[in-house]
């Protein structure tokens, strides 16, 4: 990247043309190439602004040669038939229209279904997710003993629901099963949500809200799992506020809970928005999203013009869900400064 | 005794501060009109609050963990005894050798750290560069190139897969390659076209490293570059000598998460390393190749028990994220700090 030092050094050998005859007691001007005296001569901003594309040049490059064109391309396959030829390392394509999209949405049994369910467990997980990495990052925010080590045990989800070993959890559902069945069978234990769940219906307080809240009680691994990163950005947010607004705040007699509404959750709107963005689009790309799953199955069969519809297809929805939520949130999000 | 004096002898060396006994206690609290007591007992009772939740969480996420370690270490048959949940009957590291063998672990866990040190040097060099020429310049179209990374982030990499996967199958730069070789290059099953990625910014989540490297260096104050300046820096030593040190910490925490990533990752992985025997191909595939050992060493019709699938996959999970866990145990601590210093926002 050493290139906007020395912009043109190949061609500093060559002298140029209106260099003038050298003269005593003056410092002689350093001679350039034509492309370095254009850079010495240019202005502070035009400066500023090819060091600025070189440094991002990188991205530039890869953004147009791995991510434009292979979206246009699989942008045409959306809207064609691909026939692989994997001998000649070719492929044909035969544009159908809209034919792969109608599959898609007409045709294929599963594509709805399945998006539909994971849309509305979207709409049950996140907020759930939300709620548990802000209450967890406020109390591993606080001072206590053995503090370093909770914090690790947090953070342990990032590592732990990464790539391949989330497909692995689930595939080793199968012998949980099984010593399930030898609990139950020796019928010393049921789940305690089960029994209060009994509890409530018999009593008749059994409404929505109370049954969501159990259903998260029971999910309450998998959200652990996967608040990993959103617990560090929230505890990275908290450790920004300076405590000397707590201070004043407590010297004007407000109660913890006051500072908290008043303080705290003012500051911190604007990563819930982040968060709130992160968890939607974590949850659509997950590997164990079942869309995604069928989406990348396609693939393998070698389908690729339906496959590229239905990613299409689902990635315009979630677009749709992240801009309806970030549109909704930013309204209200505080911004201190 | 009016303020001053009493002042005076608390501070002076006679006075002897009250013992704070159960008995005294109970004299303070009086003394306070039971607010101590009040107090006292209400900041016990959270802390004690506290402690079990915590508890119980923590143990929540480790216990998967702990179970498998149990399962590990455990003989086949313990799996059948239904008096043994956790602790085994007949303690053995026979499944770690078999295990071992299975995944041809050491050569393999090389390959892997290796691809995974390549790769995060890689993505978080060239992130690096990016982020702090979106951070620290001024040019035309920023707004516009800024938009890309964000699409970068909310685009899911499945969604180019296929078109990826054909792309690499058929590689060629504007009909360079067909020029002067006469065919395209086939670039699957090959970690070259995914070093090109990861130098290009193009790995997995590198917007999301750009984003974070960038908002760091949004943060450095403007006076630092400009001092640089005047004293005779030019762009890129400015870049180097006064900026680089101060991002440490961020950019380790960048390394960390794109070794961990690309450590577990199953998506690049599958695609272009496949035949790369990486531990994150082979982890997944236990089950299969425990079928073909167990068919080349007891006959063809010898199948290996459910449990024992499952007890060895349970084993290599714990071999394969053991070099996480410690990886992640040495530099966790930098890990928060680091991100609130970039001060994420939106």
């Amino acid at each position: 990247m050493s290139e906007n030092k020395n912009v043109g050094d190949a061609v500093l050998s060559v002298p140029s043309a209106e260099s003038p005859p050298p003269q005593k007691n003056q410092k002689q001007p350093k001679k350039r190439g034509f492309l370095a005296q254009k850079y010495h001569n240019a202005t502070f901003a035009t400066k500023n602004a090819i060091a600025g594309y070189l440094f991002i040049s990188p991205f530039i490059l890869g953004f147009l040669v791995f991510m434009f064109l292979p979206i246009l391309e699989s942008l045409r396959m959306v809207f064609s038939d691909v026939v692989p030829d994997m001998e000649n390392s070719k492929y044909a394509m035969d544009f159908v229209g809209l034919e792969n999209l109608r599959r898609v949405f007409f045709t294929d049994p599963e594509f709805n279904r399945l998006l539909t369910e994971e849309l509305l467990k979207m709409v049950f997980t996140v907020p759930a997710i939300i709620v548990f990495s802000f209450f967890v990052a406020l109390i591993i925010n606080q001072k206590f003993k053995g503090r370093g080590f909770v914090r690790s045990v947090f953070f342990l989800p990032v590592i732990l629901s990464a790539g391949v070993m989330l497909g692995l959890e689930t595939s080793s559902a199968l012998l949980n099963e099984y010593r399930d069945l030898i609990q139950e069978s020796n019928a010393l234990t049921s789940g305690i949500t089960d029994v209060l769940e009994e509890l409530l219906l018999s009593g008749g307080m059994m409404d929505d809200f109370l049954y969501y809240i159990l259903q998260i009680v029971n999910q309450i691994y998998n959200i652990a799992l996967t608040s990993g990163m959103q617990i560090i950005i929230f505890l990275s947010g908290l450790q920004t506020i300076s405590p000397s607004m707590y201070e004043a705040s407590k010297i004007e007699g407000a109660t913890a809970w006051e500072s908290f509404w008043k303080i705290t959750f003012p500051m911190i709107s604007s990563l819930i928005l982040v968060n709130v963005v992160y968890s939607v689009i974590d949850y659509f790309v997950r590997s164990d999203n079942t869309v995604m799953t069928k989406v990348t199955n396609e693939i393998s069969k070698m389908d690729y013009g339906f496959s590229s519809a239905m990613a299409w297809a689902y990635f315009l929805i979630v677009i749709v869900v992240v801009g309806i939520l970030a549109g909704i949130i930013s309204r209200r999000v505080y911004y201190y400064e | 005794m009016n303020n001053e004096e009493k002042l005076a002898y608390m501070t002076s060396k006679k006075y002897k501060p009250p013992k704070r006994d159960f008995k005294s206690l109970l004299e303070r609290n009086r003394e306070s009109g039971g607010y101590l007591f009040r107090k006292n007992v209400g900041s016990w009772f959270y802390v004690f609050l506290r402690g079990m939740l915590l508890f119980g969480l923590c143990f929540l996420i480790l216990q998967p963990l702990l179970n498998k370690f149990s399962l590990s270490v455990m003989s086949e048959r313990d799996l059948f005894d239904s008096t043994v949940i956790n602790i085994p009957r007949e303690f053995t590291l026979s499944n770690y050798e078999l295990t071992a063998t299975l995944l041809d672990f050491f050569p393999s866990l090389l390959k892997t750290f290796l691809m995974a040190l390549a790769v995060g040097i890689l993505q978080v060099a060239s992130c690096t560069f990016v982020g702090y020429g979106f951070a620290r310049f001024q040019f035309p179209l920023k707004k516009f190139w800024f938009l890309c990374v964000m699409m970068l982030i909310l685009i899911p990499p499945q969604t180019i897969l296929s078109s990826l996967y054909l792309y690499f199958a058929t590689f060629d730069i504007f009909g360079i390659f067909t020029l002067t070789t006469g065919a395209p290059l086939i670039l699957l099953d090959s970690p070259v076209p995914y070093l090109m990625m990861s130098m290009t910014c193009m790995g997995l989540k590198n917007g999301l490293y750009i984003y974070m490297i960038r908002q760091f260096f949004r943060g450095v104050p403007k006076e630092l570059e400009e001092a640089a300046y005047v004293d005779g820096c030019g762009k890129f030593k400015t870049f180097y000598s006064i900026m680089l040190p101060d991002a440490k910490a961020i950019i380790t925490s960048c390394f960390l998460f794109s070794f961990v990533w690309q450590w577990t990752d199953s998506l690049f992985t599958n695609l272009f390393l496949r035949n790369m025997n990486l531990l994150s191909t082979s982890v997944q595939s236990i089950p299969q190749t425990l079928q073909s050992y167990y068919q080349n060493h007891f006959g063809r019709h010898a199948f290996p028990s459910m449990a024992l699938q499952e007890q060895l996959l349970a084993t290599g999970m714990l071999m394969f994220i053991t070099p996480l866990i410690i990886l992640y145990l040495i530099a966790q601590k930098g890990f928060v700090e680091s991100i609130s210093q970039s001060g994420i926002k939106m």
